[in-house]
């Protein structure tokens, strides 16, 4: 049996221990597609959110009804189901915004962030766990798009959700709203991540090293007093 | 056999059940995404034809193409969307003429992927505002690195010259097939 963890790690952990883009690296073509600037980000996040929340929840609740031969087709059913009811919503009440973002609604239904999740927790842990999962992977999913969409567009066109904040004479880097922005800024960012963890773990190692031989020159100590 | 008919009774109860839960919502959906539509290409009418007030679709040509009005009822011209190749894909016009077709009043970019900061600017001044009021007697023609000269001329943007040249082209092509079906239309009358 795992050991049990509290719903709120359960949450939690998706923000940044199993973070999607940093960590687990997956749903990668809309991370690097839809995020030249931060609204979009934020709306395909929301979307894929939807779709992650309310398929897993419905695997969890169904899992021990799915035969194991056909899981994945019944998985990729319920996905495709609401990934297009999230696309015919954004195209009756955002149509702009479904206009930004085009193909990749769609192309939701293939992100590997909903049915990683879905085949490596849903389908063996109980519905509110799932809830908890998924939402905790959406969140994480939703900072990563934004603070991309984010820095694409401060630099590549000078405003931040719209708002003119960089100044008039501050000349946009073409370069990051172009398809080779989005794979600098997230193997920077990802650099960046892996770097503080890295320099966290090793500090952690030095610290035990240290705890060691402090006990040891006690131990050594010791006869002598 | 027993886990057969599971398999085969499972993926039909799930198809079942999301089939019904999608007929519903777009049953919901479907008139409001026609709305959303429709509005939109109105706004885009209306926006190369600044004195317009009414339109109509015309029934007699085998593309999408709009006759406007103003208050009076008097017809004023056309508003004609058209579409071509641009340097990455689709770019989608509409442009405003006189209804002798001899004369564009404006002309807006619907649709476009061209490349950002290059491309793009031909959704830009003083791009844009060169097809204001250019005559379409014969077609129109492109000049480069220096300011038109005749009244049928615009200048290329420098660095997107394959853009303007699509641009130039589509609304050639329009006018072109425009022309051709309006003639058809008088002499069958």
């Amino acid at each position: 049996m795992k050991k049990q963890v509290t719903l709120l790690k359960e949450y939690t952990k998706g923000l940044w221990e199993i973070n999607p883009v940093f960590k687990q690296v997956l749903g990668m073509c809309p991370t690097l597609a839809v995020t030249v600037s931060a609204i979009n980000g934020i709306a395909m996040a929301l979307a894929t959110t939807f779709v992650l929340v309310l398929s897993n929840l419905i695997i969890s609740l169904i899992r021990k009804l799915i035969p194991p031969q056909v899981r994945i087709a019944s998985y990729i059913v319920i996905i495709a189901t609401f990934v297009t009811i999230a696309d015919l919503v954004m195209k009756a009440q955002f149509p702009e915004l479904s206009k930004a973002l085009g193909p990749f609604i769609p192309l939701i239904v293939v992100n590997c962030l909903i049915l990683g999740r879905a085949e490596a927790f849903a389908s063996k842990n109980t519905p509110i766990r799932a809830l908890m999962d998924s939402l905790g992977n959406g969140t994480g999913f939703l900072i990563v798009l934004f603070i991309i969409g984010g820095i694409r567009e401060i630099i590549g066109s000078g405003t931040l959700l719209g708002f003119q904040i960089m100044p008039q004479v501050f000349e946009p880097w073409l370069i990051m709203i172009l398809p080779a922005g989005a794979f600098l800024t997230l193997g920077l960012l990802m650099g960046l991540a892996n770097f503080y963890v890295e320099s966290k773990k090793s500090k952690e190692r030095e610290s035990i090293i240290q705890k060691y031989r402090s006990s040891k020159q006690v131990q050594l100590t010791e006869p002598g007093v | 056999m027993n886990n057969t008919a599971k398999m085969i009774i499972t993926l039909g109860f799930i198809g079942i059940v999301a089939g019904g839960a999608l007929s519903f919502v777009n049953s919901w959906a479907t008139p409001l995404i026609a709305a959303n539509q429709k509005a939109e290409t109105e706004r885009a009418i209306f926006l190369v034809q600044p004195d317009a007030s009414s339109y109509e679709k015309m029934t007699s040509v085998n593309f999408e193409a709009y006759k406007v009005f103003d208050k009076e009822k008097n017809f004023i011209g056309y508003s004609l969307p058209y579409e071509g190749n641009g340097f990455q894909g689709k770019i989608r016009l509409m442009v405003g003429l006189k209804p002798d077709l001899d004369s564009i009043l404006a002309m807006e970019v619907l649709d476009q992927i061209e490349t950002p900061g290059l491309g793009t600017k031909i959704l830009e001044e003083p791009f844009k505002s060169q097809f204001n009021k250019l005559n379409t007697s014969s077609p129109i023609e492109w000049v480069k690195g220096a300011p038109p000269t005749k009244d049928n001329e615009i200048q290329a943007i420098t660095g997107a010259t394959i853009s303007s040249k699509a641009v130039v082209a589509i609304i050639n092509n329009g006018i072109e097939a425009l022309r051709k079906a309006e003639a058809k239309e008088g002499s069958s009358l």
